[in-house]
C-alpha cells in the first residue's frame, strides 16, 4: 500500500508516495483523470464501429440468433409455459438484460490484459480501464433496444407506466456486472486461467438464468434460481417492459441488490488491493 | 521541506521470482501452496523464494529545472527507478516526495491505437498523459507542425512510416509540459535530424520553462550534451552520483557480463583456419589502468594480449591483428614486425602484448580478428576471425579530447580531427 498526498502547496501539487501506507486521496485522482475515461470509451466504441455495416451487424445479429434458438429450444422443444406475450418477446426481453450483464463482464474482466501495454507504461488510475469498457457494452445494448422496441411495436406488445423504472434496471445491471468484472479483471492477471473461465462461467449463466424461460412459472426450482443476481434484475425488466398483472418479484429483486452491493464494494477492494502491482504481473 | 522537485529517500523495490514468473496459473498456485504447507509440516522450513532487490535503498534528490541523467547496464534499476517514480508500480518500502505534475515517457507512443487517425490519437495520448481536452485543443497546432504531419492527420497511425509514428508520439510528449518530465531511452528511436530536434526540443523545456527532467539513456553523447548531474546504478544500489563524467567513467569502466574482457579460444572453434603450429589460445582487452574491458571512450588507448602456443617450434612468424567494422571491413592491421625483432618461437605458451593508441575510432562496435603465420605468407598457422568484441562510446572523456564537436553525427570510421589553416583574404 502506498500513500499518495496531494496538497496544494503554492500552486503546485506535492505527492508524497511512501510505502507501506494506504492511499487517501485515490478518489480525487479518479476524479482528475475522468477526461480520459471518456477518451477510452470513446477509443473502444470508435474502434469497434469504425468498420460500422460490420460493428452494427454484429450486435444485430448476435443477439437476435440467439433470441431465435432461445425461443426455438425453450417455447417449441421444451413446451415452457408462456404468458400473454409472444415468447419471442419474452425471451427478448430476458435477452435484452443478460446481454448487458455478460458484455460488461466480458469487457470489463479481459480490459486490463488487454490494456497492459498501457498499464506497464503511464501511471492512471488503473480502475478507469474496466470502467471505460462499459460504454461499448451500453451501446450494443442501444442497438438491441432499438429492435426489441420495433419488435415490441410489431407485437403490440405495448409497455404499461412501469417502464419509467427500465433505466433504473438498466443501470442496476450494469453496476452488478461492473462488481464481478472488477474481480475477474483484476483476477485475470493474477491467474490467466480467466480468460478461459469467463466466457465458460457466462455459457453456464445464460441457462442458470430465467433468460429462455420465465420465472412465474417455475414452482420447484424457483428458490434456487432467486439466489442467481441475474434473476431479479430480468424478472425486473420484464416487470417494467410487459403491461401484465405478475407482480413485481421483490424476493428476487432484493437479492440482485444485495449481490450488486456486496460485488461493487468488495470488487472495488479487491482491484484496488491488487492495482498497485498490476504492472508487476504482466 | 526544501524545494527539491524530487526527494527519493531510501527507496526500494523487491521483486518476487516465483511471483512474478511461475504462478501465472491457478494450477499452479496450487502446488506452489502444497509445496509450502508440506514443507512446513516435513521440514518445519518455509519455501526460500527466489528474490531480487532491482533497487536498494535509493536516496537522491533533484532540484527544480535540474537536468539529471541515469546510466547503468541492464539490470541495474534504472527502468524500475523510473516505474516506481511515475506511479506505475508501489515501492517496497521507502518514500518519494514529487512536487509538481509528472510526466513520463517511459515508451514513445505509449497508447497509439494503430486504428485510429493522427488526429485522434493526439486527443488519446494527451488523455493518457492527464492532460484536458481543452489543453490538447490549445496545443494540437503546435504538435501538428513540431511532428511536420500535417498531411496526413486524418490517416489512421498504422499507416505512418515508423518515422511519422515516432515523429508524432515524440510531439505529443513534448508538449506535455509537466512539472517533472521522467524519459527513458525514448531518443534510441528516429532519425538523427529528428533527435538533434527532440534534444533540442528538452533543452529548451528545462532552460526556458524550469522543469525537471529525469532523462535514462544508453546514448552517452546525449547525456553529456543534456545533463547537468548523473546518477550511476549498479545492482539497485547508487553506484555513483555527481557530475556527468564521473558517473559516465564509471559505468564506462564497469566490466560488461556476458561480453568477457578475457577470451578462451576453444580449439574446436568454426570460424578457425590454419594448419596449427601454432594457436592462439588466448586474448584479452585490457584498459589503460590494466583492468580487463570492453568499452572505450572515444580515442582512449587499449591494450591487447595475446597468448599463442607453439606446438612445434617456428623458425620464423608474424603474429597480427586485424580491427574490423561491424560488416567485416577492415580498419587497420598491425603484425609484431610493427617493433619487435624477428626471429624465431619455441614451443610453449608465449604472451604477447600490444598498446593500440590514437585510434581515432567513431563511436561503435568494433571486432578483433587473430592470425599467425609463417613468414613467407603460405603458411598460415592460426587465424581466428571476429572473435574479439569492443566498443568505442560516443563521449570523450575530460581533457581527452580537444574537439568535443568531433562526436556530433560525423560520417566515417574515423574521426580524426585535423589541422586546418586559413590563408590572409585576398583582396
Amino acid at each position: 500500500m502506498t500513500n499518495t498526498a496531494l496538497q496544494s502547496d503554492a500552486n503546485q501539487d506535492v505527492l508524497v508516495i511512501e510505502a507501506g501506507r494506504t492511499e487517501a486521496h485515490y478518489w480525487r485522482d479518479l476524479w482528475r483523470y475522468r477526461e480520459l475515461l471518456g477518451f477510452l470509451a470513446w477509443r473502444d466504441v470508435k474502434v469497434r464501429y469504425q468498420q460500422t455495416v460490420l460493428g452494427i451487424a454484429w450486435a444485430v445479429v448476435q443477439p437476435l440468433a440467439s433470441v431465435a434458438i432461445f425461443t426455438f429450444v425453450f417455447g417449441q422443444l421444451a413446451k415452457m409455459p408462456k404468458g400473454n406475450e409472444p415468447y419471442f418477446v419474452v425471451v427478448m426481453a430476458g435477452q435484452l438484460a443478460w446481454q448487458l450483464f455478460a458484455n460488461t463482464i466480458g469487457n470489463t474482466s479481459g480490459s486490463l490484459l488487454s490494456s497492459a501495454q498501457l498499464i506497464s507504461k503511464v501511471y492512471f488510475p488503473r480502475l478507469l480501464v474496466p470502467l471505460s469498457t462499459v460504454l461499448v457494452a451500453l451501446v450494443d445494448f442501444t442497438i438491441v433496444l432499438v429492435i426489441y422496441a420495433a419488435v415490441a411495436i410489431w407485437t403490440g406488445t405495448f409497455p404499461g407506466p412501469d417502464v419509467v423504472w427500465l433505466p433504473f434496471f438498466i443501470a442496476l445491471t450494469v453496476l452488478l456486472a461492473i462488481g464481478a468484472g472488477l474481480w475477474l479483471a483484476a483476477l485475470t492477471v493474477r491467474f490467466r486461467d480467466f480468460r478461459i473461465i469467463v466466457p465458460f462461467l457466462l455459457q453456464i449463466g445464460i441457462f442458470a438464468t430465467p433468460v429462455g424461460y420465465q420465472t412465474n412459472y417455475l414452482r420447484s426450482w424457483r428458490g434456487i434460481l432467486d439466489y442467481n443476481p441475474m434473476t431479479g434484475v430480468i424478472d425486473a425488466y420484464r416487470w417494467s417492459l410487459f403491461r401484465g398483472d405478475t407482480p413485481f418479484a421483490w424476493h428476487s429483486f432484493c437479492i440482485s441488490l444485495a449481490w450488486t452491493a456486496i460485488l461493487l464494494a468488495s470488487g472495488v477492494w479487491y482491484f484496488r488491493r491488487t492495482e498497485k502491482t498490476f504492472a508487476d504481473d504482466f | 521541506m526544501s524545494d527539491a522537485a524530487i526527494r527519493v529517500e531510501n527507496l526500494s523495490k523487491l521483486y518476487r521470482i516465483s511471483h512474478l514468473a511461475k504462478q501465472k496459473t491457478i494450477r499452479d498456485a496450487v502446488h506452489q501452496g502444497m509445496r509450502l504447507v508440506w514443507r512446513r509440516l516435513r521440514w518445519k522450513t518455509r519455501l526460500n523464494r527466489e528474490e531480487f532487490w532491482a533497487l536498494r535503498d535509493v536516496s537522491f534528490e533533484v532540484g527544480t529545472g535540474e537536468i539529471v541523467g541515469i546510466v547503468g547496464r541492464n539490470g541495474a534499476g534504472k527502468s524500475t527507478l523510473l516505474k516506481v517514480l511515475s506511479r506505475i508500480t508501489e515501492p517496497t518500502s521507502g518514500r518519494m516526495t514529487l512536487r509538481g505534475r509528472v510526466s513520463s515517457l517511459l515508451e514513445v507512443g505509449t497508447g497509439f491505437h494503430p486504428d485510429l487517425s493522427g488526429r485522434d490519437n493526439i486527443f488519446l495520448n494527451g488523455a493518457i498523459h492527464g492532460l484536458k481536452r481543452t489543453e490538447i485543443l490549445k496545443k494540437f497546432d503546435q504538435i501538428v507542425e513540431f511532428a511536420e504531419v500535417a498531411k496526413f492527420l486524418d490517416t489512421p497511425v498504422k499507416r505512418y512510416s515508423s518515422g511519422m509514428y515516432v515523429r508524432l508520439a515524440f510531439a505529443v510528449a513534448a508538449h506535455l509540459e509537466p512539472d517533472i518530465l521522467i524519459v527513458d531511452e525514448v531518443l534510441a528511436v528516429g532519425d538523427a535530424a529528428f533527435q538533434q530536434k527532440c534534444l533540442g526540443k528538452m533543452r529548451d523545456v528545462t532552460r526556458g520553462e524550469g522543469r525537471t527532467i529525469l532523462l535514462v539513456s544508453h546514448n552517452m553523447a546525449a547525456i553529456q550534451a543534456l545533463c547537468q548531474r548523473a546518477i550511476f546504478l549498479n545492482g539497485g544500489r547508487i553506484g555513483e552520483i555527481g557530475s556527468v563524467s564521473d558517473c559516465i567513467k564509471a559505468y564506462l569502466s564497469q566490466d560488461q557480463a556476458g561480453q568477457a574482457a578475457r577470451i578462451e579460444l576453444s580449439a574446436s572453434s568454426d570460424s578457425r583456419q590454419g594448419d596449427g603450429f601454432a594457436r592462439i589460445e588466448n586474448l584479452e582487452i585490457l584498459g589503460a589502468d590494466g583492468a580487463p574491458r570492453n568499452k572505450f571512450a572515444f580515442n582512449e588507448p587499449f591494450e591487447l594480449k595475446l597468448g599463442v602456443r607453439a606446438h612445434r617450434p617456428l623458425r620464423d612468424y608474424v603474429l597480427g591483428f586485424s580491427i574490423n567494422a561491424v560488416d567485416d571491413m577492415i580498419i587497420a592491421c598491425s603484425n609484431h614486425h610493427d617493433s619487435l625483432p624477428r626471429v624465431g618461437m619455441e614451443t610453449g605458451l608465449h604472451e604477447f602484448s600490444v598498446r593500440v593508441a590514437d585510434m581515432f575510432l567513431s563511436p561503435g562496435y568494433y571486432t578483433i580478428t587473430v592470425a599467425i603465420s609463417d613468414d613467407g605468407q603460405h603458411g598460415l598457422h592460426d587465424l581466428v576471425r571476429n572473435c574479439a568484441k569492443f566498443s568505442v562510446e560516443s563521449y570523450h572523456s575530460e581533457g581527452r579530447v580537444d574537439h568535443p564537436h568531433i562526436l556530433d553525427d560525423r560520417p566515417g570510421l574515423i574521426r580524426r580531427p585535423l589541422v586546418w589553416t586559413k590563408d590572409p583574404a585576398k583582396k
